[in-house]
């Protein structure tokens, strides 16, 4: 292979960016999330249930997205739901929050603001007190993202 | 430390589910940003938020960096008698901020 000045420059240029971005730009990959995921769920596989997880379609800031999950649950001592956890999976890190529930919360019902990186799907994940879990995904368009780097 | 903000109904009938809001103060440095040298700047954030009323535990949230500045938390509580409620915030470097508020039956 003829392999000229120019060329050279050029490939090895483009290595010590690809680098650099791999070193910089380190996001959460689906082994980090599916991890968290089977740590929270304990390896059981999360279904389909009563969970509502709202996130805006467009999220103009990134530093600062609301996000609000529901679960329909008659919240007594015997049948309410646990916690539930958000992801974000393409964030540095996947988890955002977890919120834990008791009875006496009367409701299932939460709202905080997150920070999300770049435009992706977040997640949330229902634990019930009778040991079931449900799971739900919404993608969120990031205009600008909210990590700083 | 700062003083957090708190919505909480003044009164409330037996029975009610109502909605609290709280928000407090914070710059939650997520440990992921860079100063201008290049270096980390060390993550500093609130970690655990909950909720109590009359000792029982309500609502409460393990909180990670990905979490807004200024962290916000609306959430629902059943009230079947007067009491109080009790607020708790845990920084990373192990201060707590604290705050109650009473409610009472109409």
């Amino acid at each position: 292979m003829n392999l000229s000045r120019r060329t050279f420059l050029t490939a090895s240029a483009g290595a010590t960016a690809a680098a650099f971005l791999g070193s910089s730009q380190a996001f959460a990959t689906l082994e980090d999330l599916n991890k968290a995921l089977s740590e929270f769920t304990g390896g059981a596989e999360p279904g389909e249930g009563p969970l509502t997880l709202t996130t805006p379609e467009i999220a103009e800031n990134g530093n600062s997205v609301p996000v609000s999950v529901l679960v329909e649950s008659p919240m007594t001592e015997d049948d309410h739901v646990q916690s539930v956890m958000i992801l974000a999976e393409g964030n540095p890190l996947p988890d955002v929050a977890t919120f834990h529930f008791s009875a006496m919360s009367g409701e299932a019902k939460a709202s905080t603001r997150m920070r999300l990186a770049k435009t992706q799907n977040v997640v949330a994940v229902a634990k019930m007190s009778n040991g079931d879990f449900y799971k739900v995904s919404n993608n969120v368009k990031v205009t600008i993202g909210g990590c700083g780097g | 430390m700062a003083k957090p903000r708190i919505k909480i109904p003044k009164k409330v009938a037996a029975g009610d589910v109502i909605t609290i809001k709280t928000l407090v103060s914070h710059k939650m440095e997520s440990g992921q940003r860079k100063d201008k040298e290049g270096k980390v700047i060390p993550r500093k954030i609130i970690n655990k938020f909950s909720c109590e009323f009359n000792g029982a535990s309500v609502f409460s949230c393990d909180i990670d960096p990905a979490v807004a500045a200024n962290p916000y938390f609306e959430f629902k509580a059943k009230v079947e008698e007067a009491g109080t409620f009790k607020f708790t915030w845990v920084d990373d470097d192990g201060n707590v901020i604290e705050a109650e508020k009473e409610v009472a039956l109409s």
